[in-house]
């Protein structure tokens, strides 16, 4: 399937879950993550049983210098 | 003597500082500078970055025994100023945010009426919300009454090391306001922080004025002496200025060797 991941088009397995991708994106320690799925925070429990699909436009931020 | 307390949203903060993270050049420097300016709120912004890039700026404000305080730099608008919010919260773990809706990338001024409406909005949401906003008492006065816990006006723009362009301005927001004051953007040198917590402020964020600094070192402990400095004199209470010279010595019992001597060799009266 694919779906759009921080304003990139990215092809992902079937059945992907948010934690699958951010598994891929390398988020081992999610410290300091926050996830957003079209436009809504996905509180981190979910994460796990959260199915994507096809379409979706995911958005995962993280902390960093500013202000 | 000891200065009094900042308490804000009634977390009482022992550094009247909060420390601003932008345009560090290593996360190394950051950290010397963040233990030498005393501070103990720390500003982080949110962003898509690939984990690992460039470490982990909340290790460094944990080791240095801080708070993270994020921001919502960068949004034009309420909506997305908002979100960063609500993403900041579940990434950070903390209610607390640094509210900044900007109008335009070139003065990045803070736009009123969308900052009135994101702030209504955080509030209602549970959120303890900072907003940066104008050097505008009205516009301060709005802000506090839609709920927020402290008011950030601006000196001057961000990054400009303008200073306080209108210290007016920045007086009649301290005096009506029932929040309090945190001096935010244009400090540019220490006396610029001295200055804003001599008009009452209750504290200043201090960022570019240390990062961008020769020695970064340096200025961040002469912004955390300025900050305390500033604060003493404010609640010692300045002399009012005066057009003409008030004596500091008595005049009484001075000697005038220049009065003509009498007779039996004494000055006369």
């Amino acid at each position: 399937m694919v779906l759009t991941l921080n304003g990139e088009t990215r092809e992902l397995p079937p059945g992907s879950t948010l934690k699958d991708v951010l598994a891929i994106l390398g988020y081992d320690s999610p410290r300091g993550v926050a996830v957003a799925v079209d436009g809504n925070v996905v509180p981190r429990s979910l994460w796990d049983g959260f199915d994507l699909d096809g379409g979706m436009r995911v958005e995962v931020l993280r902390a960093v210098q500013g202000g | 003597m000891m200065a009094e307390k900042l308490q804000i949203a009634g977390r009482v903060l022992v550094s009247r500082m909060i420390f601003g993270t932008g345009g560090f050049t290593s996360l190394q420097t950051m950290a010397e500078c963040l233990k030498l300016s005393g501070a103990e709120l720390v500003t982080v912004a949110m962003r898509r970055v690939d984990p690992g890039a460039g470490g982990s700026i909340l290790e460094v404000i944990d080791s240095a025994g801080c708070d993270v305080l994020p921001n919502t730099a960068g949004c034009f608008t309420a909506a997305d100023a908002v979100f960063t919010a609500r993403m900041a919260r579940e990434a950070l773990e903390t209610n607390w945010i640094k509210l900044e809706v900007i109008g335009d990338d070139k003065t990045l001024l803070p736009d009123g009426p969308e900052l009135i409406v994101a702030a209504q909005e955080l509030v209602d949401d549970g959120f303890v919300v900072l907003p940066y906003c104008n050097d505008d008492p009205i516009l301060a006065r709005r802000l506090e009454q839609v709920g927020c816990a402290a008011v950030m006006p601006l000196g001057s723009p961000i990054g400009s090391g303008a200073g306080i362009r209108n210290p007016y301005n920045i007086a009649i927001i301290v005096e009506n306001s029932g929040v309090p004051v945190i001096l935010d953007a244009g400090i540019g040198t220490a006396s610029d922080a001295t200055v804003a917590m001599e008009l009452g402020c209750d504290g200043v964020l201090v960022a570019s004025s240390i990062s961008r600094a020769k020695d970064p070192a340096a200025m961040a402990t002469a912004m955390r002496l300025a900050v305390e400095s500033g604060r003493l004199a404010f609640e010692a209470g300045r002399i009012p200025r005066k057009l003409y010279a008030e004596a500091s010595s008595q005049f009484h019992g001075m000697a005038d060797p220049t009065a003509p001597f009498d007779d039996s060799g004494h000055k006369a009266g």
